[in-house]
This record gives C-alpha cells, structure tokens and sequence, in this order.
C-alpha cells in the first residue's frame, strides 16, 4: 500500500486506461526532444562494454533496457571467453567481473559422438584452450544485472545512467536522417551516437534497414534448461575452481543438424541444444522434444544420478556470423554491435557471441571518442567497421576459409556425396586408421577447421555418428530422470502479460505461411493446447481448412516465429513479457 | 518547489487486520494503524512534483505521537525529505474543522520558519471519516485556491501557475483542464496517475529512491513535532473543544445474514408472480410510511 511507485511499472500499466490523463499541455518544457551524447539500446554484453567504454570517455551516456532487470530477457549457453587476441574482454572493462558474477572457469572440454548407446568422447580442451586467456560459465539473469548496476554507476556520473523497463520501438529520423530513438515508456530522444546493442531480432537493425528476417538458414535456435545441482564439485569429480563442458553430436537428435551443451555452473548445469533454424523447420522438431532427447540421454546419467530439478526453461535465436555479420554495421548515428549486428560466431562447436559484443560495444565506443575529439562524430560508423577489420574481429565472424569451403560444401550434390562418403565402408576404414593415430581427435581440436565446417549434416549428424559407431563404446548405466512437461515448463516461468496488447501479430493463418511455427516455437507443439502456436481445423460452409492461430501468452520471446512465419513482430514493451530468473 | 503534502493514520480496514467488538465498533487498540490509502494519490503528485521540479517534499500530519510511523511510510513513499507532526492532547478529537484549523496553522509555520510552501497535496476522502472536508477547508483557512479531483498536473515555474486535468464533479466521463496561480492546493483523484516520459525524470527517481531508503530509516530525525503552543493555537479552537460537530452515535451496519431462502419463480408462472407481488406489497407501504 506505500506509494512507492516506480515510474517504470506505472506508466507499463498506462496503455490498458481508457481516461486521457495525456500531456496536460504545455506548460513545461514544450516539445524539445530530450538529447544524450549517446544513447545505448540493450544492457547485454554488448550494450554494458559499450557504455561503460563510453562513460570511462566522459561521453554522456544513456543506457535503456527494456527487462524489468537487465538479465531479465537473456539467453545464452553459457561460455563466456576472453580470447587473447580480442582488443577488449569483459575483464579489462569490468575488472571484478570474474569474481563477483561468473560460475565456474572451464577447464576441461570433451566432445561425445554419439550413435544410439555408443559414444566415443574426444577430450578438445586444446581447441577449447586455443587463443583463451580465460573461460568461465554464467549465467545471464546474475551477470547481467551485475553489469547494469556497475553500467548505472558509471553513465550517471556523465549526466545519463540506466533505465530499466524502458523499450525503445524505433529510431527517430529528421528528414531521413537517423538522429535518435522513440520508445514505448518515453518521449523521443535525440543522441549523437546510437548502439543498437538490442540483441538478435533487433528491432532497430531491421528499422534502419540493415537486418530482416527472411531466411531460417541465417539463424540457430537455442534452447536451454538450467538444471539444479548442489553437489557439481562431487558429481564430476572437480575442485570450486575448475569446470567442465560436454558437446553432444550425432544421431540422438535424429536428423536435425546441430548439437548439445552441458556446461557446470556453480550449484547447477547449463543444459541445451543450437540447431540451424532451417534444419529444425525441415525436420518438423520439437525444440523441446530435442533437449529431452539429450537430458535423457544413458550419458548424462551419471551427472544426474536419477535427480532432475529443473529451475528454468527458455530459448533464443542465435545469428550465424558465417552469414549475417554485417561488415558495414552502421547507418549515420546508429552503430550495431552484438547479436544485433549478426556478431555470433559458431566456431565449430563452440560458440562465441559474448565475448564478441563485448568487443565490439568497447570497439563502437571508442571509435565515436575519437570521431568526436576530431571533430566529426558522423564518422564513428565508419571508423567502428575499420577498427572490427583491423583487429581481426570480422576475419573470426566471417572467416574467408569458411566461405572458400562453404561453396563446395554446401552444395547439395556435394554435401550428399560428402556423407555418403563418411558414412561407406572406405569412410569408415579411414576413420579408424586416423583414430588408430590419434589423428582423428586431433583433427577435432583443429582451430584451423573448426571455422570451415560446413552446415550440411556431414559434421553435425552422419560423421559423429559414424565415429561413435566404429570408434564409440556402449554407455554403462541408465538415466531415468523424467524431464517435466512443456506445460509444466511454461507454469515455472514467471510473466507480466501485457493482457490486450500482444506483441505478436499473425498476419497470414494459412499452415503454409506460418505452420512451421507450431513444431519450431519452442513452446508450442503439435497435439499441444497450451503453447503459443496451434493449428486448428476450422469449419466454414461444411469446408475443413486448417488454420494456424497464436495466443503470446507462453511466449520466451526467442524470436523464432519472427523467422519460420508472418508476423509483425515486436518485443513486448518494458518490463512485461517473461522474466528469466537464471538465463 | 517546496510541496506539503497532508496525510493521515487509519486503521488498517483490511482484512484480518481490522479488529471489531461484539457490538460492531471499531477497537482501535487492536487495530493497527497505517497511512490513509487516498493518500497514496497525493504522495504521488507531489513526488512527480518533486521529480520534474526539485526541491522539497514535505510531509504533515495531525495525530498522536504513535503516527511517526504512518510518516516514516510516507517518507519511503515520496521520497520526503522533511515531515512535520502536529501533536499534543489539546489537539486530540478534533474534527475537519478543528483539524483544518491546526493543519493549516502548520503551513503557516512552514513558511516563517522554512520557506512559502508552493503547493499542498491532499488525498480524497480519509478512510474512516469519509467526508472529504478536511483539504477543502485547510485550504479555506490558508485563502488559497484549490483543484480538487486532479489526475495529471503540470507546473510553470516561471509562470507560476499550476495546470490541471481533473474529473468534473469527480466524473470519469467528464474531464477539463483548469489553470491557478501558486501557491495552490491539489486535491488528488484515485485516478491521479504519475507519468514520467523524460528519461531525465526516470533517472532522478532512481537517484531518489536509493537516498531515501537510508532516509526512511532514520525517520526520526528528519521529523519536527510541533504542539498547540509552538503553533500559538489556542486550545479552544483545536482538538475536542474546537469541534462544532456533533457525533450523535455510530450504527452499525448490519451483516448480511449469510443464509438466505430463496424461492425461484418463472415470471411466467403468473400465479407465482402474484404471491410474490403479494409479498413484497408490505415492503413498499412500509419505506413510504418511514420516509421523513
Ligand atoms: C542457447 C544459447 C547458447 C549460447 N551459448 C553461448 C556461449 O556459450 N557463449 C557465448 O559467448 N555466446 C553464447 N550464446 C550467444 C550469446 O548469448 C549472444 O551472442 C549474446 O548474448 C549477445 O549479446 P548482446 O549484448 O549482443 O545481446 P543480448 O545479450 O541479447 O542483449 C540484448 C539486450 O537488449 C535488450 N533489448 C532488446 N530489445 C530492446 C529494445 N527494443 N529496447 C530496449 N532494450 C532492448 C534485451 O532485453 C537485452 O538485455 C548462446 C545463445 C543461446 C541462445
Ligand atoms: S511465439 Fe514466437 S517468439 Fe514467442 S516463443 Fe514462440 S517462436 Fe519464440
């Protein structure tokens, strides 16, 4: 009953009111838009190593995040590294970062290939190792809000600061030109400098014409549980400060191309799956039928030991860097850095999106300071691609051996002939005898190949599961945990819906439009009810005709359906929508 | 700015809070007491005030020594930074008009020892007396004029005026914007609603909120305790003896038995539709011979 109302939850309810309580005109400040020297969207990594390189400058920064908490809406496996090469690494930004908010380093990396029961493991810790200073598990909701609260303290000092809860829906434009941002919660703001640091779908990447959402082969989708568990130290075996990570490929995921995580954290795992998004509408998957399929898997039994509490579910899209990094990502004032500009580099198995927008939000920053001491602030995009070539950062998102590789190899005649190779008897005979050398798990640990695997199901499917067939042996033990249902999994996320405003919009119902949705949301299913996508049977005039319908309730926002259907589709506006608590 | 907000102890009506005797009257003893929920609305409009224009929020209460925490939650509420209690047993049972009388004596303090309070902020109606006098007459006392109803305001600083929405006659349907000179007094709405739409406003609410928590804590010394005699009132004008009103006795609301008979009848069945005309006859002779 105090009156302790926050602006930020206040003005979310305003909407839903029918009384104009409106501007009461006038008397203030008349209609000068509100100016920053810069303005960042999206407190992630990105958005955090952005601001707080922009407020060590004394550039007046302000930072809008729309989660009721920065951490609130963010996704990821888990593996943050700091490479040696990298310019910035969220450390040299934040020096407490490692002690006050990271899990547990990881210092052991293994590979399992598996085909039914067989598994034969490959211990890559060197590629793992290769070009890391350091490397450690988090988890988002934590790190986050840890970083906003250092973020907070250093813009406010400049004159700006952070605010949650604040959505921004579009850039602002004088005469075409982009001169600032239009939010839900606030009047326009004007700002020499704009970071879209707002994460994969970024609504301002698409605004300024930079991104769509048109093809499911540019995107991965994520999808994870976080697992409880007090005992990690006894379970694996390891001392406060070490940690592991495990990567599953093979035919436990039929034929959908991709792989799976487990990752420790403190007291829990970082479970989850990364497909290409193409691959999983082609298949017609459940997103969650695929992570079971790995937390059921005779491999984790050991970890779980036939306990399983799960503290969380939730999913995103990850960009694949390979196809979408922007090698111009910048329009006038606005400079992408993160997911938003497509930064996510799928290196092999391993997955570098963090410590990319770290870098390149420090790098976006720095090149507006120095456009600015010389006088020019409108070169800052320009100077902000220059400093990504020169340091190296867009050889590692977009590797030209990929793309000398990627021609061949994801041809389809090609691709097939690939597999049918791997998988004949003269494959097979040549794995063995790599193996025999060791040559085969060194071939893994390769760098050098890692960035030229194809996206054909030779690396992700038939090639691990070969080697686990020929190389693997049997799993001993069972795993009978049972994991919980979707709609269990939906009733343990917490929400505020933004009842009478769906932030998603079906504009075409037809199953052809938009059916992919149903398998591929990660919280809807086919013969499922309580998802966000259905398709339903529809009588007219003794016609049947099936019709995809969609309540966002459920929704975890991953941005899968913005892809793989036709929608208008916005983020929900601030502080509504789901809230993880982990992520 | 320098805004005073009045805000006043209730007892808490809520449920499992609130505490009745065999009779059906209240047991203020054993019913806690908390801030007046209209109040909240007030306390809103003058924190708006205080976001967009700076300056100071006061808050002022007339009750027993016990209100400090009735106070300290307005504190945390508004992020005040000054609270006055106007409190001794001269002043105890008064009613709207011995209380607008004292209420009003202690903005006149305000402003001899403090500086012209600029605004004052009142809720709409208290919870257990439910008159709604207590604002407009404080605000007869001081001459100053007063928007009652209010839900959005805005202040010219360098005008000095004051412009309002309010709900005419306090009706939803019915909305206009009314202009007035400062210093004024606001009467807030349960419809008052704050908005913050400038970042700038956000960020120095942020900045409030972490100051006031330590604030709220130590409430004591930030707050000033002011008795009949400090406020030159004269005993006969305050508290029971400056009360004109007469309570002549509180009745009950009667409960609603909980089990009730109910006949159902088809209103087609016009047999029974006549016994029941037949019995509700008695009724309606009864309410026209009881009409005075
Ligand atoms: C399952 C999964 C596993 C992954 N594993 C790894 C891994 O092991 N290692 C790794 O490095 N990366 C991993 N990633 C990728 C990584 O999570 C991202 O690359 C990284 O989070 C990108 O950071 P960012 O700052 O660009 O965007 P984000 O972290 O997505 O942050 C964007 C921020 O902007 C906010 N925002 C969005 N729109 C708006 C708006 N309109 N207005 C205001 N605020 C807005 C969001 O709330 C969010 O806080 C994984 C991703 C997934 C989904
Ligand atoms: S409705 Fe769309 S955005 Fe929401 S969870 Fe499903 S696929 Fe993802």
């Amino acid at each position: 009953m105090a009156a302790n109302t926050d602006p930020e939850e206040k003005t979310a309810d305003a909407p839903a009111e029918a009384i104009d309580r409106g501007e009461v005109a006038s008397v203030a400040d008349g209609d000068d838009y509100e100016h920053y020297e810069a303005v960042v969207v999206g407190c992630g990594p990105g958005g955090a190593a952005a601001a707080a390189t922009l407020a060590r400058n004394g550039v007046e920064t302000l930072v809008l995040e729309r989660g009721v908490d920065a951490g609130s809406k963010n996704v990821s496996g888990g593996l943050l590294y700091a490479e040696e090469s990298a310019p910035y690494t969220i450390d040299d930004l934040f020096p407490e970062f490692r002690e006050a908010t990271a899990e547990r380093p990881i210092t052991d990396y293994y590979l399992h290939n598996v085909a039914g029961n067989r598994v034969k493991t490959f211990d890559i810790t060197d590629l793992h190792e290769h070009d890391t200073e350091w490397s450690d598990a988090v988890l988002r909701r934590r790190m986050d809000s840890w970083l906003a609260e250092r973020v907070h303290e250093m813009t406010r000092e400049t004159g700006g600061g952070l605010l949650t809860e604040v959505r921004v829906n579009g850039l602002l434009r004088d005469g075409g030109e982009i001169v600032g941002v239009t939010c839900d919660e606030l009047d326009p703001i004007t700002a020499d400098l704009i970071v879209a640091a707002d994460g994969v779908n970024s609504e301002l990447a698409r605004d300024a014409g930079l991104m769509d959402w048109e093809r499911p082969e540019e995107w991965f989708q994520g999808v994870k549980a976080v697992v409880d568990l007090p005992d990690v130290d006894d379970r694996f075996d390891i001392s406060e400060d070490e940690g592991e990570a495990h990567l599953f490929s093979g035919d436990l995921f039929s034929d959908v191309r991709g792989g799976g995580f487990l990752y420790t954290n403190e007291e829990s795992l970082s479970i989850g799956t990364v497909f290409h998004l193409d691959s999983l509408v082609a298949e017609e998957a459940e997103p969650h039928e695929l992570l079971d399929a790995l937390l059921t898997h005779p491999l984790l039994g050991e970890w779980l030991d036939g306990e399983y509490h799960e503290r969380e579910y939730s999913a995103k899209l990850v960009p694949d860097s390979k196809k979408v990094a922007l090698r111009e990502p910048h329009a006038g004032r606005l400079v992408l850095v993160g997911d938003a500009g497509g930064q996510m580099q799928a290196q092999g198995p391993i997955i570098k999106g963090m410590n990319h927008a770290v870098t390149a939000g420090a790098l976006a920053a720095e090149a507006f300071v120095e456009a600015r001491s010389r006088g020019d602030s409108t070169l800052a995009g320009e100077r902000y691609a220059k400093r990504l070539r020169d340091e190296g950062v867009m050889a590692k998102l977009r590797p030209r051996r990929y793309e000398a590789a990627s021609v061949l190899g994801e041809r389809s005649p090609v691709a097939n002939l690939t597999d049918r190779v791997v998988d004949s008897r003269a494959g097979r005979t040549v794995l063995r005898a790599l193996s025999r050398a060791n040559g085969l798990e060194r071939l893994y640990g390769s760098p050098y190949l890692s960035m030229m695997v194809p996206d054909t199901a030779t690396p992700y499917v038939t090639l691990p599961a070969v080697i686990a067939e020929e190389l693997g042996e049997p799993v001993e033990g069972e795993n009978d945990i049972e994991p919980p249902s979707l709609a269990d999994r939906i009733g343990e996320l917490t929400y505020d819906t933004d009842v009478g405003n769906p932030h998603i919009e079906l504009l075409d119902s037809s199953v052809e439009a938009s059916g992919a949705a149903v398998t591929a949301c990660p919280v809807s299913a086919r013969d499922f009810g309580g998802g966000c996508y259905r398709e339903e049977v529809v009588k007219t005039n003794g016609d049947e005709e099936r019709l995809v319908s969609l309540d966002t309730q459920p929704c975890v926002e991953c941005g899968t359906c913005a892809i793989v259907a036709d929608t208008r589709w916005e983020h929900p506006r601030g502080g509504k929508g789901v809230e993880f608590r982990e992520g | 700015m320098y805004t005073v907000t009045l805000t006043k102890g209730v007892p808490d009506f809520s449920e499992g809070a609130v505490s009745f005797d065999e009779d059906g009257h209240l047991e203020r003893g054993k019913t806690p007491t908390v801030m007046n929920p209209n109040d909240r609305f007030a306390l809103e409009a003058a924190l708006q005030t205080k976001v967009r224009h700076g300056g100071t929020a006061a808050v002022m209460s007339m009750g027993p020594p016990g209100y400090g925490e009735v106070l300290q939650e307005a504190m945390s509420s508004v992020y005040a930074d000054e609270l006055f209690l106007l409190s001794d047993r001269e002043m105890a049972a008064a009613d709207t008009w011995a209380t607008s009388i004292t209420l009003a004596t202690g903005i006149e303090r305000i402003a001899e020892t403090r500086e012209q309070p600029d605004l004052v902020f009142a809720g709409f109606k208290t919870a257990d007396g439910e008159t709604g006098h207590t604002g407009p007459q404080t605000c007869w006392c001081l001459d100053w004029p007063i928007l009652t109803h209010v839900i959005a305001l805005d202040i010219d600083e360098t005008e000095r005026t004051i412009r309002v929405k309010r709900l005419v006659e306090g009706d939803i349907e019915e909305i206009e914007t009314v202009e007035a000179p400062l210093p004024a007094m606001i009467v807030t709405d349960p419809e008052f609603e704050p908005t913050y739409r400038k970042a700038e406003h956000r960020l120095t609410f942020k900045d409030l909120r972490e100051e006031t928590t330590e604030r709220a804590e130590s409430y004591e010394e930030h707050l000033t305790t002011w008795d009949h005699a400090e406020l030159n009132l004269d005993p006969d004008y305050i508290g029971l003896d400056g009360s004109p009103t007469i309570v002549s006795g509180v009745d009950p609301i009667p409960k609603a038995p909980s089990e009730r008979e109910a006949t159902v009848v088809d209103p087609g069945d016009e047999a029974g539709m006549e016994s029941v005309l037949d019995e509700l006859l008695p009724y309606t002779n009864r309410a026209a011979a009881g009409g005075d």
